[in-house]
């Protein structure tokens, strides 16, 4: 039992893909200038790593090494294009917004690290949990990221005023460098360093 | 290995398309009348925002729906600018007849938009206050980059004053041609003036920014940055449509009958 709950939790802050291994943060820089498009695309994320994983998992031994890597990639096509059937379906508006980027999950390093680095040589439900936690800590940055530019840009948390903008009265001069991608990348050097700061065994050892 | 022979490996990639193909294909026709009804919307909604109807925030199916009664969609021929009364404009799809037999070819000098085809018939949509025609709403499409960009450009009685402009579908680089969705961009096309003093289009998206002291400025859009073919694809869609091969003879008939100079 422990080592599952290890499989789920670990990628949250211990290992987590964005902050110790630095992957997917194309993405993370795309889509996190609202919160909502961070949570549907962090919970496309969840869905294609969950089950690619698993898909992966279940097939492994069967999988000839020659074409293994094109394997994974079918599977990932496949997954995230029924994501973009179901967004495009229930959530039009933000399927919109995300545009290329849901298709892009497809070359998200951390979907086919996982299905070749964990997958291939684990049980069908530990991979599935390992897909899980790692589509969790990868959605807990980029909500993360999404929070403080949301608010910070716009002075808004899922499109509701918080802090009143100068240009309608209010108080708080929007700052506009958070709507671009560059203070997504600033964002997660801090949460690095914080992440670093609390957990300091994640710090790289100087050669 | 047995996993290894050529035979296998052959029949796991042979099982894995057809399995992954019958999931996505199944998925894509299931969710279709769905996704088709959102688009639908969608237009309606990008319709009423470009004729300032509603707001941008607006998602209320109902209220889109009870806003849209004040538009009546009408068929045009674009040939003779005249309005045809035996084709349905709910049914009738420009851009599928675009693609039938029964499409005009638009000679290449006068393809500015570079569509090649179109309908030979428009659907265009009166804004009625009042019971009085306040706007004309015009479907425009036309290639930016690497998409076509498809939107709609509301006019005033006058058929040269810019009410609102909008696209609404496009698949331009997201942050760069994309920002033609951006409403700050879409908001500086409000009160331009399309036409010359001799009915001549005369629309163009600036580089660098417009000079409001300049006499041209009220025919003048700030291009947008990083995004030169897709600011240039706007200024030639908007040429083409506003020619005589587009919307031209509409607009005139339209005028004339209105008296306007």
């Amino acid at each position: 039992m422990s080592k599952k709950k290890n499989i789920l939790f670990k990628p949250l802050f211990d290992e987590n893909p964005i902050a110790l291994q630095i992957l997917g943060i194309c993405s993370a820089l795309a889509v996190t200038t609202k919160l909502e498009t961070a949570i549907v695309m962090s919970l496309a994320v969840i869905f294609v790593i969950s089950f690619s994983n698993m898909a992966v998992a279940l097939i492994r031994d069967h999988i000839p090494s020659s074409i293994r890597i094109i394997v994974q990639m079918t599977i990932i096509a496949s997954l995230v294009i029924v994501a973009d059937q179901f967004l495009k379906a229930f959530t039009y508006e933000i399927s919109k917004q995300l545009s290329v980027y849901v298709g892009l999950i497809i070359t998200n390093c951390i979907v086919m690290g996982r299905a070749e680095g964990f997958a291939m040589k684990n049980s069908a439900t530990d991979s599935f949990l390992d897909g899980l936690g790692n589509g969790l800590g990868y959605g807990i940055i980029l909500i993360a990221v999404a929070f403080f530019r949301e608010l910070l840009g716009s002075g808004k948390l899922f499109g509701i005023q918080i802090l009143p903008l100068i240009n309608e009265g209010g108080w708080y001069q929007a700052n506009g460098l958070m709507l671009l991608s560059p203070s997504a990348f600033f964002l997660i050097g801090l949460f690095i360093w914080a992440l670093r700061t609390w957990k300091p065994e994640q710090v790289e050892k100087e050669n | 290995m047995a996993a290894e022979s050529i035979k296998k490996t052959f029949w796991v990639a042979l099982c894995l398309c057809v399995v992954c193909s019958i999931l996505v294909s199944t998925t894509a026709v299931v969710l279709k009348p769905r996704q088709d009804e959102n688009r639908s919307l969608d237009k309606k909604k990008n319709l009423l925002i470009a004729a300032g109807l509603i707001q941008g925030q607006e998602r209320d199916r109902e209220v889109i729906e009870n806003a849209f009664a004040a538009v009546e969609g009408r068929v045009v021929d674009l040939a003779t600018g005249k309005m045809v009364d035996d084709i349905d404009p709910t049914i009738f799809d420009p851009r599928q007849a675009a693609q039938g037999p029964d499409s005009y070819s638009i000679p290449p000098k006068k393809d500015l938009a570079k569509l090649r085809n179109r309908a030979k018939q428009a659907v265009i949509y009166l804004v009625k206050k009042d019971d009085k025609i306040s706007q004309v709403v015009l479907p425009i499409h036309g290639k930016g980059l690497y998409s076509t960009l498809y939107g709609f450009l509301a006019l005033g009685v006058d058929t040269k004053t810019v009410q609102g402009f909008a696209f609404y579908e496009q698949g331009e680089t997201p942050g760069l041609g994309g920002e033609v969705e951006n409403p700050a961009w879409k908001a500086q096309w409000r009160g331009k003036v399309l036409y010359d003093q001799d009915w001549r289009p005369n629309i163009q998206v600036v580089k660098g920014g417009v000079n409001p002291a300049s006499p041209e400025a009220i025919h003048q859009v700030d291009a947008i940055s990083g995004a030169t073919m897709t600011s240039r694809g706007v200024e030639n869609l908007l040429h083409y449509w506003l020619g005589d091969d587009g919307y031209g003879r509409f607009l005139t008939i339209f005028r004339n009958q209105r008296g306007v100079k």
